[in-house]
C-alpha cells in the first residue's frame, strides 16, 4: 500500500497547497478584476482606486460585524459577513458613485485624455488609503477576533450552546480578579487538517471551510448574474451599446449618466464583494488591497480589457500562475519518487515574497506580445 | 407647415463657419438629397439639424416648433432619427440587439416594429442572432437604417448611405428607402452618387462652400444642364 498512500498524500498535497488555495484567491482576483474591466469598458480609463474600494467595502462589513458582536450577537454557522454583505455592496457603490459625481465627472465635462483620469484616480486611491487607515487602522484585523464581554452581558450557556464549548470562557483579571467573558467566534470548517490526518492516517491532511466555498460559491454566481445582466436586461444592453460605441449610444437616446451611475455602482458592489471575500478569508489589512492592485490588472490586461469573460479567466490565470510558481514542491516530489531520490532542500522556483512579481512578469509579457489579451479586449 | 424647416443656418466645428446661410427642408412622404462637391458642408448641414453641430445663427423647426436648443437625445424624443455615415451600428451586439437598442426609447412592445423592419430587410431576419461585425457592408447598412427606423420616426435622416457598397446593393437600398417614404416619413439624405440619388428625390438641394447653390426638385435638377455640367459630371 505504500504506493497508494504516497499518490494519495500527493494528491492531497496539490490539492490543498496548489488549486484551493489559487481558486479562492483567483475567485477574488475574477471578482475584482470584472470591476476593473467594467468600469474601462464604459468610461475607459483604467480606474487605480479600484483595490481600495475592495478595502474600503471589507472594512464597512467589518464594522458592521464588531458591532454586531459588541452587542452579544453572533451568527455562527453563517459568517456575520456574508449576511452584511449587502450593506457594504451598497456603501461602496454609493461611495463609487459619489467619487463619480465629485470627481470623475469633472474630467468626463471637459474631455480629458485617458491618462489624465487615471492619475486622478490615483489620487482618489490615495485619498479612499487615507480613509480607511483612519478609520480602521493599518495592521491585520481577523473578522473573527475575540471580543471580550462583562460579566452578564451576555448569556454564556446559551453562547456555549451555539458556538461551542471551547469558544466561551470565563476568566478573571489577573490583577483585579474581576472575571468577564471571553468569545472566540469559531468557523464552520467541513474538513479540519489535524481530524482529517488523524482519521485517515495520511502524513497529508485535507482542510475546507465555508468561507472558501463561499468565496468560489459567490464569485461563481456573480458571474453567472452578470452575464445574464448584460445580456438580457434592458440596462445591461445599453451598457454593452454604449461600451461599443458611444456616439450611437446617444443618437438612440440611451442616457449617458444612467450608464455610468449603474456601471459605479455594480463595480463598487463587486469591488466590495471582493474585498470582504478576502478579507474574511485572510484578515482584512488595507496594504493588502493596494498590493492586489498589481494582479488585478494584470489579470484584466491578460484576458483582454474591457471583456468580463476575459477578467473571469484572467483572475484565475494569475492566481494559478503566481501559487504554481512560488509553491515549494519539496513534499509532493518526496512522496512520488523513490526513496533513495528524495531530496533535503527546497524545491521552489520563486519565494512567495515575489509573489507580486510574477503578476508583474505576467503583466510585461502579455503587453508585449499580445497587448489586446485573451479575448481582443475594448469593449463589453 | 413643413415636416422640417431648417432656415439660414451658419455655425461649424469652433473657428471659421463650414456653414453660411444654408436651408433644407422636408415634408412628410417626401426625400429630400443634398449633393454637392466634397467639403461643402453637406454632412455638417446633416449633423446640425441634429444638433451634432453648433449653430451660431440660423433657426430648426420641426412640426413649426424651434427645437434649436435641444439636445440630440431630445431630439430622438421628438421623432428623429440619425444614421451616421460611418461606425453606425452595434458591432459587438447581435442583429436584434442592435434594433433592440434603437427602440431604447419605447416602453412598449417592440416585436411588431421588428417585424416591419424585417419585412423590409428579410436578411436581416436570417441574420439576427450574429453580431452586427460580422455582417457584410450593405447588410450592415440596411441594419443602420433599421436601427434608426425602430424608434418610428417622423423624419429619418441618412448620411451617404451608399458610401462603399457596391452598385447593386445601392439600387437595393435606393428602393428600400422609397419604400420608407411610402410610409409618409420624411427624408433627408446626403449622397455622393448625386445622379441616382437625385432620381428618387423629391427636393433636392446642390450646397457649395456651406451655400445653398441650386434649389429644385430632384427631377428638375437633374435636367438642368449647369448642375449636370458641374456637379454630375455628363
Amino acid at each position: 500500500m505504500p504506493l497508494v498512500t504516497d499518490l494519495l498524500n500527493a494528491f492531497l498535497w496539490i490539492f490543498n497547497f496548489l488549486v484551493l488555495p489559487a481558486v479562492t484567491y483567483g475567485s477574488a482576483l475574477a471578482l475584482g478584476a470584472l470591476g476593473v474591466t467594467l468600469v474601462f469598458g464604459i468610461l475607459r480609463f483604467a480606474n487605480f482606486a479600484h483595490g481600495d474600494m475592495m478595502a474600503f467595502g471589507a472594512m464597512v462589513t467589518l464594522i458592521g460585524v464588531e458591532l454586531l458582536n459588541r452587542y452579544g450577537i453572533f451568527t455562527y454557522p453563517v459568517p456575520a459577513g456574508l449576511l452584511l454583505l449587502p450593506v457594504a455592496m451598497a456603501m461602496t457603490g454609493l461611495l463609487a458613485i459619489s467619487l463619480d459625481k465629485f470627481v470623475f465627472s469633472y474630467y468626463r465635462r471637459i474631455k480629458s485624455p485617458p491618462v489624465v483620469v487615471v492619475m486622478a484616480s490615483i489620487g482618489v486611491m490615495f485619498l479612499l488609503n487615507g480613509i480607511t487607515r483612519l478609520i480602521k487602522g493599518v495592521g491585520l484585523t481577523p473578522f473573527n477576533a475575540r471580543r471580550t464581554f462583562d460579566v452578564g452581558e451576555v448569556d454564556v450557556a446559551a453562547l456555549a450552546d451555539q458556538l461551542g464549548e471551547k469558544a466561551v470562557a470565563v476568566k478573571s483579571d489577573f490583577a483585579t480578579q474581576e472575571k468577564f467573558v471571553q468569545v472566540s467566534e469559531p468557523e464552520l470548517v467541513f474538513f479540519d487538517v489535524a481530524e482529517f490526518k488523524a482519521a485517515t492516517g495520511l502524513a497529508e491532511g485535507f482542510g475546507l471551510d465555508l468561507i472558501q466555498v463561499l468565496t468560489v460559491v459567490l464569485a461563481v454566481a456573480v458571474f453567472l448574474g452578470l452575464y445574464w445582466f448584460l445580456s438580457r436586461t434592458r440596462t445591461g444592453k445599453a451598457m454593452r451599446a454604449f461600451s461599443d460605441n458611444e456616439d450611437l449610444a446617444r443618437l438612440s437616446g440611451i442616457d449617458p449618466q444612467r450608464v455610468v451611475t449603474v456601471t459605479w455602482l455594480i463595480a463598487g458592489s463587486l469591488a466590495a464583494i471582493a474585498g470582504t471575500m478576502y478579507g474574511m478569508d485572510k484578515g482584512y489589512k488595507p496594504f493588502t488591497y493596494f498590493q492586489m492592485l498589481l494582479p488585478i490588472f494584470a489579470a484584466t490586461i491578460v484576458g483582454g480589457i474591457g471583456h468580463p469573460q476575459g477578467a473571469i479567466l484572467g483572475g484565475y490565470l494569475v492566481a494559478f500562475t503566481e501559487v504554481v510558481i512560488t509553491a515549494n514542491y519539496k513534499k509532493v516530489v518526496n512522496y512520488l519518487v523513490p526513496e533513495s531520490w528524495e531530496m533535503a532542500g527546497n524545491l521552489q522556483l520563486l519565494g512567495t515574497e515575489y509573489k507580486f512579481g510574477v503578476s508583474f512578469l505576467i503583466l510585461v509579457v502579455v503587453l508585449l506580445f499580445r497587448p489586446t489579451g485573451i479575448f481582443k479586449g475594448r469593449v463589453l | 407647415m413643413k415636416l422640417l424647416n431648417a432656415g439660414d443656418m451658419s455655425g461649424g466645428y469652433g473657428g471659421a463657419d463650414i456653414l453660411s446661410g444654408c436651408s433644407i427642408a422636408v415634408d412628410r412622404g417626401e426625400v429630400t438629397v443634398i449633393v454637392g462637391p466634397n467639403g461643402a458642408g453637406k454632412s455638417t448641414a446633416m449633423k446640425a439639424i441634429f444638433g451634432l453641430v453648433q449653430l451660431r445663427a440660423g433657426s430648426v423647426l420641426l412640426d413649426g416648433t424651434d427645437i434649436g436648443a435641444l439636445a440630440p437625445e431630445m431630439r430622438v424624443r421628438r421623432g428623429m432619427a440619425f444614421v451616421p455615415q460611418t461606425q453606425n451600428v452595434f458591432t459587438s451586439l447581435t442583429v436584434e440587439e442592435n434594433l433592440e437598442m434603437g427602440a431604447y426609447l419605447r416602453r412598449d412592445d417592440i416585436s411588431q416594429a421588428v417585424e416591419q423592419v424585417f419585412a423590409l430587410f428579410p436578411v436581416l431576419k436570417e441574420k439576427r442572432r450574429q453580431a452586427a461585425g460580422e455582417l457584410s457592408g450593405g447588410q450592415r447598412q440596411q441594419l443602420a437604417v433599421a436601427r434608426a427606423l425602430m424608434t418610428e420616426p417622423n423624419l429619418l435622416m441618412l448620411d451617404e448611405p451608399t458610401a462603399g457598397v457596391s452598385p447593386l446593393v445601392m439600387d437595393e437600398l435606393f428602393d428600400r428607402i422609397l419604400e420608407i417614404k411610402q410610409t409618409g416619413i420624411g427624408i433627408v439624405m446626403v449622397e455622393q452618387n448625386a445622379r441616382q440619388a437625385l432620381a428618387i428625390a423629391d427636393n433636392g438641394y446642390v450646397l457649395v462652400n456651406g451655400e445653398n447653390r441650386y434649389t429644385d426638385s430632384g427631377a428638375a435638377l437633374l435636367a438642368d444642364p449647369e448642375v449636370r455640367r458641374t456637379f454630375i459630371g455628363g
